[in-house]
C-alpha cells in the first residue's frame, strides 16, 4: 500500500474516516438516553443568576466546544444596564 | 411465524428502497410469501423501484384510516405470486400515520404474511420511528462513508430503546448490510473498509453489495435488480444476503464484476 502511495502521492483518507467516528461516537453515545446537558445547564444557571440579578431568559447562550483534550463551556449572559440596582432597590 | 423486517438507515439515498424491493423479490422467489410496506409517506417510491407506480389504488395511510381495507391496498407483484406491495400515500403528510394505526396493519399483515418488510424514510422523525416500531428484524443499510456510519449508529440506538420489542425486554435482531462498496477504493485506503465499519458500529453483517450500474438500470426499468439481472454482482449479493436472513451459513464475499485485463491494470472500475 505504501508503494502505492508512493506513485499517486496521496496519504489514504479511510484510517482518518475511522479515528474521527471513532472519537464521535464513543462521546455521542455516552450522552444517549439522557436529557439535553445543554439545555438543562442552562435552565439551572439561569435559576441560580436570576436569584441576584433581572436577566432577559434569551439574552442567555449557553456554548460547548468539544477539542481532542479539553472541552469548554461558555456562558454569555446579557444584562441590561441599572438592572442589578433595579433588582436591589427593589428586594 | 410472520416476520417484521425494518429495513432503515438514518441517512438518506444509501440504497433503502432499493434493498427493500431486492430482498422482497429475493425473499418471495425462495418460496417466502413477502409483502413490502412503503413507510415514506409523502416520498413514495418503492412503487416506482417495483415498477408497480401506475396499478396504486389505495394506500398505507388509507388502510390506517379504515378508508380501504387492506386486500384492496395490497399490489401483486405482476413477475412474482408471492410478492405484494403496500405503497405508501404521496399526498399526505407524516402526521397522517398513528402508531396504533400502524400497529394493527402490522398485525393484519402477520396474519398472512411470512416477511413483512417496512421501508424506512430517512432521517429519525415519526415516519423511521414508525417504520422500525413492530420489527422483529432490522436491516441498517450502510455506505462506508461517515455521515452514513454515524446516522447507523444513532438508528442502532433507536432500535435498541424506541421498539416495541426493546420496551418489553425483547431485542430486535440487527444485521448491517453494507451498500454502494469498492473493494478497490477500499483497498487503496480510500474508502471505510468492511472491519472499520463493523467494528465500529458493532453489529454482525448481513452482505456487501458492490458499487454497480445494474442497480440504477433496475430501477430504470422498475424491476428489483435480484429479478432484472439476477447474475449481477448486486444481485448475487443482495441473494447471499437473503438466503443468511433465513438463517443459511452462506460464505461471506464480496461479489465482483468481471473485469477486463486491462481495466485490472490500470486499476480502473469496471463500468
Amino acid at each position: 500500500m505504501s508503494v502505492l502511495r508512493l506513485f499517486t502521492g496521496r496519504a489514504a483518507s479511510a484510517p482518518v474516516a475511522r479515528e474521527r467516528l471513532q472519537i464521535l461516537l464513543a462521546h455521542e453515545r455516552s450522552l444517549r438516553g439522557q436529557p439535553d446537558l445543554l439545555m438543562q445547564l442552562r435552565e439551572e444557571i439561569l435559576a441560580v443568576v436570576s436569584r441576584h440579578v433581572l436577566l432577559d431568559p434569551d439574552k442567555v447562550i449557553v456554548r460547548m466546544d468539544r477539542g481532542k483534550h479539553v472541552s469548554t463551556l461558555e456562558v454569555d449572559i446579557e444584562l441590561p444596564n441599572g438592572a442589578d440596582r433595579a433588582f436591589a432597590s427593589a428586594g | 411465524m410472520a416476520k417484521v423486517l425494518v429495513v432503515t438507515s438514518g441517512k438518506g439515498g444509501v440504497g433503502k428502497t432499493t434493498t427493500t424491493a431486492a430482498m422482497g423479490a429475493a425473499l418471495a422467489q425462495a418460496g417466502e410469501k413477502v409483502v413490502v410496506v412503503d413507510f415514506d409517506v409523502g416520498l413514495r417510491n418503492l412503487d416506482l423501484v417495483m415498477g408497480a407506480e401506475r396499478r396504486v389504488v389505495f394506500d398505507l395511510i388509507n388502510v390506517v384510516h379504515g378508508v380501504a381495507k387492506l386486500p384492496q391496498a395490497l399490489i401483486r407483484d405482476k413477475r412474482l405470486e408471492n410478492l405484494w406491495l403496500l405503497p405508501a400515500s404521496q399526498t399526505k403528510d407524516k402526521d397522517a400515520l398513528t402508531e396504533e394505526g400502524v400497529g394493527r396493519v402490522i398485525a393484519e399483515l402477520r396474519k398472512s404474511f411470512d416477511w413483512v418488510i417496512c421501508d424506512s424514510p430517512a432521517g429519525i422523525e415519526r415516519g423511521a420511528m414508525l417504520a422500525m416500531r413492530y420489527a422483529d428484524e432490522a436491516i441498517i443499510v450502510t455506505n462506508p462513508e461517515v455521515s452514513s456510519v454515524r446516522d447507523s449508529d444513532r438508528i442502532i440506538g433507536m432500535l435498541d430503546s424506541k421498539t416495541v420489542r426493546a420496551e418489553t425486554g425483547e431485542r430486535v435482531e440487527k444485521h448491517i448490510l453494507i451498500t454502494r462498496y469498492d473493494a478497490g477504493r477500499a483497498a487503496r485506503g480510500e474508502m471505510l473498509s468492511i472491519d472499520d465499519v463493523l467494528e465500529i458500529l458493532a453489529t454482525p453483517l448481513l452482505g456487501i453489495v458492490p458499487e454497480s450500474q445494474d442497480v440504477l438500470r433496475a430501477s430504470n426499468v422498475g424491476c428489483p435488480v435480484t429479478l432484472n439481472s439476477p447474475a449481477s454482482a448486486p444481485a448475487r449479493a443482495y441473494h447471499d444476503a437473503m438466503r443468511r436472513l433465513l438463517g443459511e451459513a452462506v460464505e461471506m464475499q464480496i461479489p465482483s464484476e468481471r473485469k477486463g485485463l486491462m481495466n485490472l491494470l490500470l486499476g480502473r472500475r469496471a463500468a
